[in-house]
């Protein structure tokens, strides 16, 4: 009897033994960084990206249970066919099992409903569209960094408080703007201002000043930029150029990056109110980390996308050895219950339409005369909490939620 | 229909202004273009690429040398057309005897990788150029800063000048007649190949040039000239290949017709260009001023 007990105890051990190897599948945990390497979107993602997912990796020490953590990536060229095919092929045949970042909230959507049929891992971090954890939320999908709500909120909130009361939006003609535009718009009204107008413009556009003077006719107090990268630039570039700001209207950059404040040179930035999950200076902790960041990535500061894409791989590698296996359900499960926790997240928590609860933070372009350095760009102004900075659950639109 | 009447006219002239503006870019880029294409007979890729590196020539001599717009102005075309010469020196003169294609291919390639070098070294978000002519004046109807009307008289003083050079002088005649019978020319004793790459390091130089005009306004961007080239073709097909005034016209014509396309409905301002040229091929394959060989 308490032979074959022995036996039937070491046989389930080596059975359990067995299972948990076999549970990592094809004896790899692939994940695929997939951005804009090459297009207007590149300096906020692209390889940055790619090196915090590295980093990610080798602070968890290059493997999880016993199998080896591999990085690839791709370009999707901000368009949604490209990067539809792209996630694909990973999916089916190179053994990707999560893809990470993937800005440009169009290839966005199309990749969380790729990764929902495919049940594979999808860790948000460039993408900005609320719908992600909204109407195309899904169970293995998390937004990890910040969204358009966060955005509109946060520096539309500010604007409207400080007098701000009528808007007009310069939108991008995508996903994004039209998350953004709408958001922000909500937001303003909210807060009793009301918005004029908007005019729609082209993605990756060079000229703006038509649509400046549009705005400029609008009489709006604000003008809304609801673009990022390029766009953005260029608007606040000849914004400046057809004396906007001089007449007494003010620009609000409602997605506005660190690099893209670097770009444009204080002088033409100074006094500019963003919002942004993460700053490189904000603590110790957070400059520690982004100076390993800089030596590593040609001097260059890190953006909230690339901090992201680390702290989400982070916790999916973390998941993965909590749950003993990388099947996405299982890890997803597992990555809701664990609190978030690394330099750039204090006790985020995951909700179950996706949404990492984190703080924001109101920041302030500096002036160039305020400013100590390199890099040294911003003011932060206040602390926006987690509850107030995203949409509340009971608002979402996400079916996960309503069927609980 | 209605958008139209809910325009005010005010309104309507900043909008046609503003065009002219960005037709004079259309202009001056096209006008390089037809020029290399008129007496070389390439199809000249590299053009966007060139007008980038123009962008940051003007840049680069500010940063490190500390030497102004105005010099930048001269410098940079000079330097971005002595780098056309050398690329004609080195590739496309060993191309002159075959198919266009050939052409296409190299500078095409080529401006891939000159892309790619500049967006490996500075990124892809560009670098700041400071405005030499601040301020403005208001019209009226509208706020014109000095800066872009600059452009548009510098602009059609390069294309006029280039226009009355090719078609009135000289030097144009020997030109002309190189591109038509080019071992006649050379019979009477005229350095043919020295001309050519002349002209081509004249056309890049242009393209140089416009990169420097474009550099306060637009962010030099390794990726400035990819988002312009295409345009720019679609521009110098509806004006008619190697046509020179055909090509001016018709930068300034469709940077007007653009500019109306953002009023009346933006989301369209990216494609219309390529609609009137679609039309144009239909109607008049060698464009508007082109003439068939």
């Amino acid at each position: 009897m308490k032979k074959t007990l022995a036996l039937a105890t070491g046989l389930a051990a080596a059975l359990g033994l067995g299972q948990a190897a076999a549970q990592v599948s094809d004896d790899v945990v692939k994940i695929g960084v997939l951005n804009d390497q090459s297009g207007l979107y590149a300096d906020i993602t692209g390889q940055g990206s790619v090196l915090a997912a590295r980093m990610a990796a080798e602070d968890f020490g290059g493997t999880v249970l016993g199998k080896k953590i591999e990085i690839v990536f791709g370009d999707h060229q901000n368009k949604p066919d490209v990067g539809s095919n792209i996630a694909r092929q990973w999916l089916d045949v190179d053994k990707v099992d999560a893809i990470a970042d993937v800005p440009t909230s169009s290839v966005a959507l199309a990749i969380q409903e790729i990764t929902k049929t495919k049940n594979r891992v999808f860790l948000i971090s460039g993408a900005a569209s609320s719908d992600l954890t909204g109407k195309a939320c899904s169970p293995t999908g998390f937004h990890w960094t910040y969204d358009t709500y966060m955005l509109a909120n946060g520096t539309g909130g500010a604007l409207v408080k400080a007098g701000g009361d009528s808007w007009y939006f310069l939108t991008a003609d995508y996903a994004f703007g039209h998350a953004l535009e709408r958001d922000t718009g909500a937001a303003v009204t909210a807060a009793k201002g009301k918005v004029l107008g908007q005019v729609r413009h082209p993605l990756n556009t060079s000229d703006f000043s038509s649509f400046l003077l549009q705005a400029q006719a609008s009489k709006a107090k604000i003008i809304g930029l609801a673009n990022a990268g390029g766009d953005t630039i260029n608007s606040i570039k000849q914004a400046a150029e057809f004396g906007i700001v001089a007449g007494g209207q003010r620009l609000a950059g409602l997605l506005v990056f660190v690099t893209d404040v670097h770009s444009l040179g204080l002088k033409t930035a100074q006094g500019l109110v963003v919002t942004e999950s993460f700053y490189w200076d904000l603590n110790d902790e957070t400059r520690a980390w982004s100076k390993n960041f800089m030596a590593k990535h040609g001097g260059k500061a890190p953006t909230m996308v690339h901090a992201g894409v680390y702290s989400a791989v982070k916790h999916y590698l973390t998941a993965i050895k909590e749950a003993g296996t990388d099947e996405a359900g299982k890890v997803a499960e597992k990555m809701r219950q664990m609190p978030v926790n690394d330099f750039m997240t204090k006790n985020g928590q995951i909700r179950q339409d996706g949404r990492v609860m984190r703080d924001a933070y109101l920041l302030q372009v500096k002036k160039p005369e305020e400013s100590k350095g390199p890099w040294d760009y911003y003011k932060v102004l206040s602390t926006i909490p987690a509850k107030d900075a995203f949409r509340p659950i009971e608002q979402s639109e996400c079916p996960l939620v309503k069927k609980s | 229909m209605f958008e139209l009447l809910g325009v005010p006219p005010q309104a309507l002239f900043g909008q046609l202004l503003l065009g002219l503006i960005n037709g004079a870019f259309y202009a001056m880029l096209s006008l390089g273009l037809a020029v290399i294409f008129g007496m070389l007979n390439v199809i000249n890729f590299t053009h966007g690429a060139q007008y980038m590196m123009g962008a940051f020539c003007a840049w680069m001599l500010l940063k490190f040398l500390g030497l102004n717009y105005w010099f930048a102005l001269i410098l940079a075309p000079i330097i971005i057309g002595a780098f056309g010469i050398l690329l004609e020196r080195l590739f496309l003169r060993r191309l002159y005897n075959l198919d266009h294609l050939y052409g296409l291919l190299l500078t095409f390639g080529l401006s891939l990788i000159i892309e790619g070098v500049f967006r490996n070294q500075f990124g892809s978000t560009g670098q700041p150029y400071d405005n030499p002519l601040p301020g403005g004046q208001n019209l009226g109807f509208m706020f014109l800063p000095y800066y872009r009307a600059w452009v548009v008289v510098a602009s059609l003083l390069v294309c006029l000048a280039t226009w009355f050079v090719i078609e009135r002088t000289r030097l144009g005649a020997y030109l002309r007649a190189a591109t038509e019978n080019p071992t006649l020319v050379q019979a009477f004793g005229i350095n043919v190949p020295r001309m050519i790459m002349l002209t081509y390091g004249f056309g890049v130089g242009l393209a140089g040039l416009a990169g420097v005009l474009a550099a306060p306004i637009y962010q030099v961007s390794p990726l400035m000239g990819s988002n312009l080239i295409i345009i720019v073709f679609a521009v110098v097909v509806i004006g008619g290949m190697g046509s020179i005034l055909g090509s001016v016209i018709t930068g300034f014509t469709l940077g007007v017709v653009e500019g109306l396309t953002k009023v009346f409905y933006p989301e369209a301002s990216s494609t219309v260009i390529f609609v009137i040229m679609a039309i144009v091929l239909l109607v008049r394959p060698a464009g508007l001023f082109g003439q068939t060989r």
